[in-house]
Protein backbone atom coordinates (compact mmCIF):
# COMPACT_ATOMS: atom_id res chain seq x y z
CA UNK A 1 0.00 0.00 0.00
CA UNK A 2 1.93 3.28 -1.11
CA UNK A 3 1.56 6.54 0.89
CA UNK A 4 -1.34 7.67 -2.20
CA UNK A 5 -3.80 5.11 -1.12
CA UNK A 6 -3.37 5.50 2.07
CA UNK A 7 -4.02 9.45 1.94
CA UNK A 8 -7.35 8.12 -0.27
CA UNK A 9 -8.61 6.04 2.59
CA UNK A 10 -7.94 8.86 5.37
CA UNK A 11 -9.35 11.23 2.74
CA UNK A 12 -13.01 9.14 2.09
CA UNK A 13 -13.11 8.26 6.04
CA UNK A 14 -12.80 12.38 6.88
CA UNK A 15 -16.66 12.84 5.65
CA UNK A 16 -19.65 11.69 7.65
CA UNK A 17 -22.01 10.87 4.13
CA UNK A 18 -19.49 8.44 3.84
CA UNK A 19 -19.27 6.89 7.47
CA UNK A 20 -22.68 6.59 6.98
CA UNK A 21 -22.95 4.68 3.60
CA UNK A 22 -19.94 2.48 4.94
CA UNK A 23 -22.33 1.79 7.92
CA UNK A 24 -25.29 1.18 6.07
CA UNK A 25 -23.50 -1.34 3.78
CA UNK A 26 -21.80 -3.01 7.06
CA UNK A 27 -25.39 -3.82 8.02
CA UNK A 28 -26.33 -5.05 4.48
CA UNK A 29 -23.93 -5.57 1.45
CA UNK A 30 -24.34 -5.46 -2.30
CA UNK A 31 -27.09 -2.87 -2.51
CA UNK A 32 -27.83 -0.28 -5.64
CA UNK A 33 -27.65 2.92 -5.49
CA UNK A 34 -31.10 3.20 -5.40
CA UNK A 35 -31.23 1.48 -2.24
CA UNK A 36 -28.73 3.64 -0.87
CA UNK A 37 -29.85 6.89 -1.74
CA UNK A 38 -32.84 5.93 0.44
CA UNK A 39 -30.91 5.83 3.32
CA UNK A 40 -29.45 9.20 3.36
CA UNK A 41 -31.03 12.47 2.75
CA UNK A 42 -29.03 13.44 -0.09
CA UNK A 43 -29.88 13.98 -3.95
CA UNK A 44 -29.29 11.06 -5.98
CA UNK A 45 -26.30 12.57 -7.41
CA UNK A 46 -24.75 13.62 -4.39
CA UNK A 47 -24.90 9.80 -3.27
CA UNK A 48 -23.29 8.46 -6.64
CA UNK A 49 -20.50 10.94 -6.06
CA UNK A 50 -19.89 9.99 -2.35
CA UNK A 51 -19.58 6.11 -3.90
CA UNK A 52 -16.90 7.11 -6.51
CA UNK A 53 -14.62 8.25 -3.84
CA UNK A 54 -15.24 5.33 -1.60
CA UNK A 55 -14.71 3.22 -4.59
CA UNK A 56 -11.16 5.42 -5.66
CA UNK A 57 -10.45 4.45 -2.07
CA UNK A 58 -10.95 0.85 -2.65
CA UNK A 59 -13.51 0.81 0.30
CA UNK A 60 -16.29 0.00 -1.34
CA UNK A 61 -16.16 -2.53 -4.83
CA UNK A 62 -19.08 -2.55 -7.39
CA UNK A 63 -19.98 -5.93 -8.87
CA UNK A 64 -22.54 -6.51 -11.71
CA UNK A 65 -25.79 -8.78 -10.81
CA UNK A 66 -27.87 -9.09 -13.65
CA UNK A 67 -28.98 -5.31 -14.29
CA UNK A 68 -28.01 -4.02 -11.12
CA UNK A 69 -24.91 -2.88 -10.20
CA UNK A 70 -24.29 -3.90 -6.23
CA UNK A 71 -22.09 -1.74 -4.18
CA UNK A 72 -19.85 -3.99 -1.50
CA UNK A 73 -18.12 -2.94 1.51
CA UNK A 74 -13.96 -3.89 1.43
CA UNK A 75 -12.18 -3.44 4.75
CA UNK A 76 -9.18 -4.84 3.35
CA UNK A 77 -7.61 -0.95 3.68
CA UNK A 78 -9.01 -0.34 7.06
CA UNK A 79 -7.16 -3.26 7.88
CA UNK A 80 -3.88 -2.64 6.30
CA UNK A 81 -3.92 0.66 7.66
CA UNK A 82 -4.55 -1.28 10.70
CA UNK A 83 -1.68 -3.78 10.53
CA UNK A 84 0.71 -1.24 9.70
CA UNK A 85 0.21 1.44 12.29
CA UNK A 86 -1.38 -0.57 14.90
CA UNK A 87 1.68 -2.89 16.50
CA UNK A 88 0.63 -5.73 18.57
CA UNK A 89 2.07 -3.60 21.67
CA UNK A 90 -0.28 -0.58 21.34
CA UNK A 91 -3.56 -3.21 20.13
CA UNK A 92 -3.33 -4.40 22.91
CA UNK A 93 -3.83 -0.74 24.59
CA UNK A 94 -6.06 0.12 22.22
CA UNK A 95 -8.68 -2.44 22.91
CA UNK A 96 -8.52 -1.47 26.72
CA UNK A 97 -9.41 1.62 25.47
CA UNK A 98 -12.37 0.70 23.41
CA UNK A 99 -13.37 -1.55 26.05
CA UNK A 100 -13.51 1.16 28.75
CA UNK A 101 -15.08 3.48 26.07
CA UNK A 102 -17.92 0.63 25.88
CA UNK A 103 -18.34 0.34 28.94
CA UNK A 104 -18.53 4.22 29.91
CA UNK A 105 -20.85 4.50 27.49
CA UNK A 106 -23.16 1.85 28.17
CA UNK A 107 -23.65 3.36 31.67
CA UNK B 1 -19.85 -2.93 15.84
CA UNK B 2 -22.90 -5.42 16.31
CA UNK B 3 -23.37 -8.42 13.48
CA UNK B 4 -25.63 -8.05 10.67
CA UNK B 5 -29.24 -8.54 11.27
CA UNK B 6 -29.76 -10.30 7.82
CA UNK B 7 -27.94 -12.99 6.16
CA UNK B 8 -25.43 -12.19 4.09
CA UNK B 9 -24.97 -14.41 0.88
CA UNK B 10 -21.69 -12.56 -0.79
CA UNK B 11 -18.52 -10.68 0.21
CA UNK B 12 -16.31 -9.17 -1.81
CA UNK B 13 -12.65 -8.39 -0.57
CA UNK B 14 -10.16 -6.50 -2.69
CA UNK B 15 -6.57 -5.79 -2.34
CA UNK B 16 -3.86 -4.10 -4.61
CA UNK B 17 -0.83 -6.59 -4.34
CA UNK B 18 2.59 -5.28 -5.60
CA UNK B 19 3.39 -9.04 -7.36
CA UNK B 20 2.92 -10.33 -10.92
CA UNK B 21 -0.36 -12.33 -11.99
CA UNK B 22 1.70 -15.86 -11.63
CA UNK B 23 3.28 -15.38 -8.00
CA UNK B 24 -0.56 -14.81 -6.78
CA UNK B 25 -1.77 -17.65 -8.41
CA UNK B 26 1.10 -19.66 -6.98
CA UNK B 27 0.60 -18.13 -3.36
CA UNK B 28 -3.25 -19.33 -3.84
CA UNK B 29 -2.35 -22.81 -5.39
CA UNK B 30 0.91 -23.61 -3.24
CA UNK B 31 1.71 -24.82 0.11
CA UNK B 32 4.89 -23.82 0.82
CA UNK B 33 3.00 -20.49 0.12
CA UNK B 34 -0.58 -21.00 1.80
CA UNK B 35 1.08 -22.19 5.27
CA UNK B 36 2.97 -18.78 5.47
CA UNK B 37 -0.86 -16.57 5.22
CA UNK B 38 -3.29 -18.57 5.27
CA UNK B 39 -3.84 -19.55 9.29
CA UNK B 40 -0.88 -22.68 8.67
CA UNK B 41 -3.37 -24.22 6.04
CA UNK B 42 -1.72 -26.29 3.78
CA UNK B 43 -3.14 -26.20 0.34
CA UNK B 44 -3.55 -29.20 -1.98
CA UNK B 45 -5.13 -29.18 -5.77
CA UNK B 46 -3.34 -29.47 -9.08
CA UNK B 47 -5.45 -26.15 -9.89
CA UNK B 48 -7.73 -27.27 -12.61
CA UNK B 49 -10.93 -27.62 -12.98
CA UNK B 50 -12.75 -30.24 -12.02
CA UNK B 51 -9.75 -31.35 -9.39
CA UNK B 52 -9.97 -31.47 -5.75
CA UNK B 53 -8.79 -28.23 -3.72
CA UNK B 54 -8.20 -29.57 0.12
CA UNK B 55 -7.35 -27.45 2.83
CA UNK B 56 -4.85 -29.36 5.69
CA UNK B 57 -4.57 -27.92 9.21
CA UNK B 58 -0.92 -27.60 10.62
CA UNK B 59 -2.23 -30.84 12.99
CA UNK B 60 -2.62 -32.69 8.90
CA UNK B 61 -6.62 -32.84 10.02
CA UNK B 62 -8.77 -31.62 7.25
CA UNK B 63 -9.91 -27.94 6.89
CA UNK B 64 -11.69 -28.05 3.72
CA UNK B 65 -12.52 -30.63 0.72
CA UNK B 66 -13.42 -28.53 -1.93
CA UNK B 67 -13.56 -29.04 -5.84
CA UNK B 68 -12.39 -26.55 -8.62
CA UNK B 69 -15.10 -25.20 -10.18
CA UNK B 70 -13.42 -23.11 -12.57
CA UNK B 71 -9.35 -22.64 -13.51
CA UNK B 72 -8.20 -19.72 -15.86
CA UNK B 73 -4.32 -19.68 -14.52
CA UNK B 74 -3.15 -17.05 -13.76
CA UNK B 75 -6.39 -14.70 -13.75
CA UNK B 76 -9.28 -16.63 -12.27
CA UNK B 77 -9.95 -19.68 -9.85
CA UNK B 78 -13.54 -20.85 -8.72
CA UNK B 79 -13.91 -23.22 -6.25
CA UNK B 80 -16.41 -24.65 -3.44
CA UNK B 81 -15.75 -23.75 0.22
CA UNK B 82 -16.10 -25.79 3.20
CA UNK B 83 -15.00 -24.47 6.58
CA UNK B 84 -14.72 -28.24 8.11
CA UNK B 85 -12.08 -27.10 10.40
CA UNK B 86 -14.93 -25.84 13.36
CA UNK B 87 -17.92 -28.09 13.85
CA UNK B 88 -20.67 -24.85 13.79
CA UNK B 89 -19.53 -24.84 10.19
CA UNK B 90 -18.54 -28.29 9.29
CA UNK B 91 -22.08 -29.09 8.44
CA UNK B 92 -23.47 -26.53 6.27
CA UNK B 93 -23.79 -26.43 2.85
CA UNK B 94 -20.84 -25.68 0.84
CA UNK B 95 -20.25 -22.14 -0.22
CA UNK B 96 -18.40 -20.81 -2.94
CA UNK B 97 -14.75 -18.69 -3.52
CA UNK B 98 -13.75 -16.86 -6.75
CA UNK B 99 -10.23 -15.49 -6.89
CA UNK B 100 -9.84 -12.66 -9.95
CA UNK B 101 -6.27 -12.04 -10.32
CA UNK B 102 -6.41 -8.51 -12.53
CA UNK B 103 -2.65 -7.32 -13.76
CA UNK B 104 -2.46 -3.34 -14.11
CA UNK B 105 0.51 -1.30 -14.74
CA UNK B 106 3.79 -0.99 -12.42
CA UNK B 107 3.79 -4.25 -11.58
CA UNK B 108 0.68 -4.27 -9.50
CA UNK B 109 -1.90 -6.68 -9.72
CA UNK B 110 -5.47 -6.16 -8.04
CA UNK B 111 -7.20 -9.00 -6.34
CA UNK B 112 -10.42 -9.96 -5.85
CA UNK B 113 -12.43 -12.58 -3.57
CA UNK B 114 -15.63 -12.91 -3.91
CA UNK B 115 -17.24 -15.70 -1.23
CA UNK B 116 -20.85 -16.27 -2.33
CA UNK B 117 -23.60 -18.62 -2.46
CA UNK B 118 -23.65 -18.44 1.55
CA UNK B 119 -27.60 -18.85 1.45
CA UNK B 120 -26.83 -22.14 3.13
CA UNK B 121 -23.85 -22.05 5.21
CA UNK B 122 -24.54 -18.86 7.96
CA UNK B 123 -22.09 -19.74 10.42
CA UNK B 124 -19.60 -19.52 8.01
CA UNK B 125 -20.65 -16.56 6.06
CA UNK B 126 -20.35 -14.73 9.47
CA UNK B 127 -16.87 -16.22 10.42
CA UNK B 128 -15.63 -15.64 7.48
CA UNK B 129 -16.30 -12.40 7.51
CA UNK B 130 -14.64 -9.11 8.69
CA UNK B 131 -11.67 -10.66 10.16
CA UNK B 132 -11.42 -13.92 8.27
CA UNK B 133 -10.66 -12.92 4.65
CA UNK B 134 -9.05 -9.43 5.85
CA UNK B 135 -6.30 -11.20 7.62
CA UNK B 136 -5.60 -13.86 4.69
CA UNK B 137 -5.58 -11.47 2.26
CA UNK B 138 -3.34 -8.63 4.25
CA UNK B 139 -1.38 -12.19 5.46
CA UNK B 140 -0.92 -12.44 1.34
CA UNK B 141 0.03 -9.03 0.34
CA UNK B 142 2.60 -8.43 3.03
CA UNK B 143 4.03 -12.16 2.18
CA UNK B 144 4.41 -11.75 -1.26
CA UNK B 145 5.68 -7.78 -0.85
CA UNK B 146 7.82 -8.39 1.53
CA UNK B 147 9.01 -12.06 1.67
CA UNK B 148 7.91 -12.01 4.77
CA UNK B 149 4.56 -13.52 6.77
CA UNK B 150 2.70 -10.62 8.88
CA UNK B 151 3.99 -10.68 12.21
CA UNK B 152 1.20 -11.90 14.66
Amino acid sequence: MTADDDDRVFKALADPTRRLLLDRLFERDGRTLTELESEVDMTRFGVAKHLRVLEDAGLVVTRRSGREKLHFLNPVPIRLIHDRWIDKYTEHQVSALAELKQRLERE
Amino acid sequence: MSMTTSVETTQVYRVFIKASAQQIWDAITKPEFTTRYFHGARVDTTAKAGSPLRYYGPDDSLWGDDVIIEADPPRKLVATWTALWDPDTATEEPSRVTWEIDERDGGMCLLTVVHDRLEGAPNTAAKVSGEGWMMVLSGLKTLLETGEPLAG
